[in-house]
């Protein structure tokens, strides 16, 4: 039984990391309907500018604010001068963010070097909880109730307000709700900005468990995009229950399956897209 | 009509000329070059076979090094593994890419579009995941080492005039199909699959017969990398692999069958010089990667053809 709880507990608190991740890439694909391959590159990067401010200010919670908006800046700054004026050339587009990975790779190496870096959990979340002969490192469970907590908050975000609702107009038709007033061009730099927020911030959370160095980016990428391929692009809910199915599944993979990990991950999404291209709860194409 | 005959005039001396050069380098370039124009002509076959799908039909697939990393991989398994001779491992090789991407070809071409590159791109992802993890069978993140070429091969020289061989057989082939009643199909389903579908073509079917070709030629590109390399690892299949042989097709000009050669020749060049002017090369690919995409979408042959374009007006103004 304790072997099963912490099998799952495992999973979730990696679907957590992957949510965050896949949230900013679904509402990108959504509105936008670029493939954005730089999208674990951000991650990456809004990791290493987390680890920069925590060794400045020591307030981890700082480095996850910071790691956020340096990347969303850098995100809005991409879209704003280059994908914007790529807008229907869905293969130039692909081909442009995988130029920025490449440069922001090295740009990595240039500033932070080509070593592996650990980050320090802060002091209270670095315990271990335990309850009955199951226990689990308190950070984890702080991950899963972060990935919530926003999962709500975009919620709020998407259903509620006026913005959210533009966005969730742009996802449906963007040609159409440009038409109905909404102005496009802010929506987009706004799902954008979002986004590659989110990319950042779960980077720096990430970090305590995962650790931070080069290669990072293309590890947790197929994560995501497994994630929004089951979910369905531009889909809250889908990506929340595909995060998490991703994550447990891949835990459960890498401890029955070792050599077919990435299989027992990636045949699921495969049988999928044959049967239900827009994924589970993504509108049918 | 003169401009025309001029113009395959023009062509069948260009490549009379490429084709005098990749003969008689070996003569007058070092060892080094030799292996680097190698090189250009593997991920050149990979390059023709991907601009097929993407300039000729107007399917982009994301995820060409699934079909490469297909063959190189059987290859080096029955070479490695099970001892097998070079053309055993050839069948062996063919037949796999030909398995795998029949069954890729059926999952993506349910869809189009930005999601055709989605699914090849998860596709692909699967046969890395494979490659990277599958330890027994594929040696995992070391990948499999010591293929070794037949001995009246083994040799830099010989092996380099074996690939020469193959490529312009592939190139020779492809000229014969994109010029026939097949290759035109294949740009009216580019220009207007509705169009085509109206006019009574299975259009299914023929981008399921080019996705196989595609796939077919680009294991065999897999297969000639391993013997080429007597290695083998994930990274051959992972996705900068895809990226950058679509990067090649889009560099030389979609749509052409020199763009791709072309494309990568240059890639190829750059990719093993650049180490020694700068350490920084990743960001050099990239930003040819940026320049590529928003100053020349129809690459090199692309702007040769405008360029061309603009003398013929004057001539005849």
């Amino acid at each position: 039984m304790t072997f099963w709880l912490t099998q799952i507990f495992n999973g979730v608190s990696y679907g957590a990391i992957v949510f965050l991740l896949a949230m900013g890439l679904s509402l990108i694909f959504g509105v936008m309907k670029v493939i954005n391959v730089t999208h674990g590159t951000y991650f990456l990067v809004g990791a290493y500018f987390g680890l920069t401010t925590l060794k400045q200010t020591g307030n981890f919670f700082l480095a996850i604010l910071i790691g956020g908006i340096a990347i969303a800046v850098m995100g809005i700054v991409i879209e704003r001068v280059f994908l914007r004026r790529l807008q229907g050339n869905d293969l130039g587009q692909v081909l442009i963010t995988m130029g920025f990975v490449l440069v922001l790779q090295d740009a990595i190496l240039v500033i932070w070097g080509p070593d592996p870096v650990s980050m320090d959990a802060p002091k209270f979340l670095a315990s271990t909880g335990r309850i009955g002969g199951f226990s689990f490192p308190m950070y984890r469970l702080f991950l899963i109730v972060f990935a919530a907590v926003t999962a709500a908050a975009l919620w709020f975000f998407e259903s509620r307000t006026k913005i959210g609702s533009s966005v969730r107009a742009a996802v449906d038709d963007v040609e159409m709700a440009g038409g109905m007033g909404v102005n496009v061009p802010v929506v987009f730099s706004l799902v954008f900005g979002l986004g590659s927020f989110l990319a950042g911030m779960s980077g720096v959370l990430a970090a305590p468990w995962l650790g931070i160095q080069a290669g990072l980016d293309f590890e947790i990428l197929p994560f995501a995009f497994v994630a929004i391929i089951v979910g369905g692009m531009g889909s809250l809910k889908g990506a929340v229950v595909a995060s998490l199915l991703v994550g447990i599944i891949d835990n459960l993979g890498k401890t029955f399956f070792p050599e077919f990990a990435y299989f027992t991950l990636f045949l699921p999404m495969a049988v999928i897209l044959a049967i239900r291209p827009s994924g589970l709860f993504g509108r049918a194409m | 009509m003169r401009g025309e005959l001029l113009a395959t005039r023009g062509r069948v001396i260009a490549i009379a000329a490429v084709l005098a050069f990749a003969v008689a380098s070996p003569l007058f370039v070092d060892e080094f070059s030799v292996l680097v124009l190698n090189q250009c002509l593997i991920w050149g076959i990979l390059a023709l076979s991907l601009d097929l799908m993407l300039g000729y039909t107007g399917m982009a697939s994301l995820g060409h090094a699934a079909y490469f990393g297909t063959g190189a991989y059987a290859t080096a398994i029955m070479s490695a593994t099970y001892g097998a001779s070079f053309g055993e491992a050839f069948v062996v090789a063919i037949i796999a890419a030909a398995v795998v991407t029949a069954i890729c070809a059926l999952v993506a071409l349910r869809a189009s579009d930005v999601y055709f590159l989605m699914i090849t791109f998860a596709l692909a992802m699967l046969i890395w995941g494979l490659a990277y993890r599958w330890d027994s069978m594929t040696g995992g993140e070391n990948g499999i080492a010591g293929i070794d070429r037949p001995l009246f091969m083994e040799d830099t020289i010989t092996y380099y005039y074996f690939t020469l061989i193959v490529a312009a057989g592939v190139f020779l082939f492809f000229s014969v199909l994109v010029h026939s009643c097949f290759g035109k199909t294949m740009v009216g389903i580019r220009e207007s699959e509705s169009r085509m579908r109206a006019l009574g073509y299975n259009v299914w079917l023929h981008k399921f017969i080019i996705y196989m070709i595609s796939g077919l030629f680009s294991g065999l590109a897999g297969f000639l990398w391993v013997y080429y390399n007597s290695y083998v690892a994930p990274t051959d299949v992972e996705l900068v692999t895809s990226f950058n042989a679509l990067l090649m097709v889009s560099l030389g000009g979609p749509g052409t069958l020199a763009g791709p050669l072309l494309g990568s020749t240059i890639f190829v060049i750059l990719d093993n010089s650049v180490n020694m002017f700068t350490e920084r090369s990743l960001t050099v690919v990239g930003c040819i990667y940026i320049v590529v995409v928003l100053f020349a979408p129809e690459g090199i042959m692309g702007f040769i053809k405008q360029l061309r374009t603009k003398v013929g007006e004057t001539d005849n103004g």
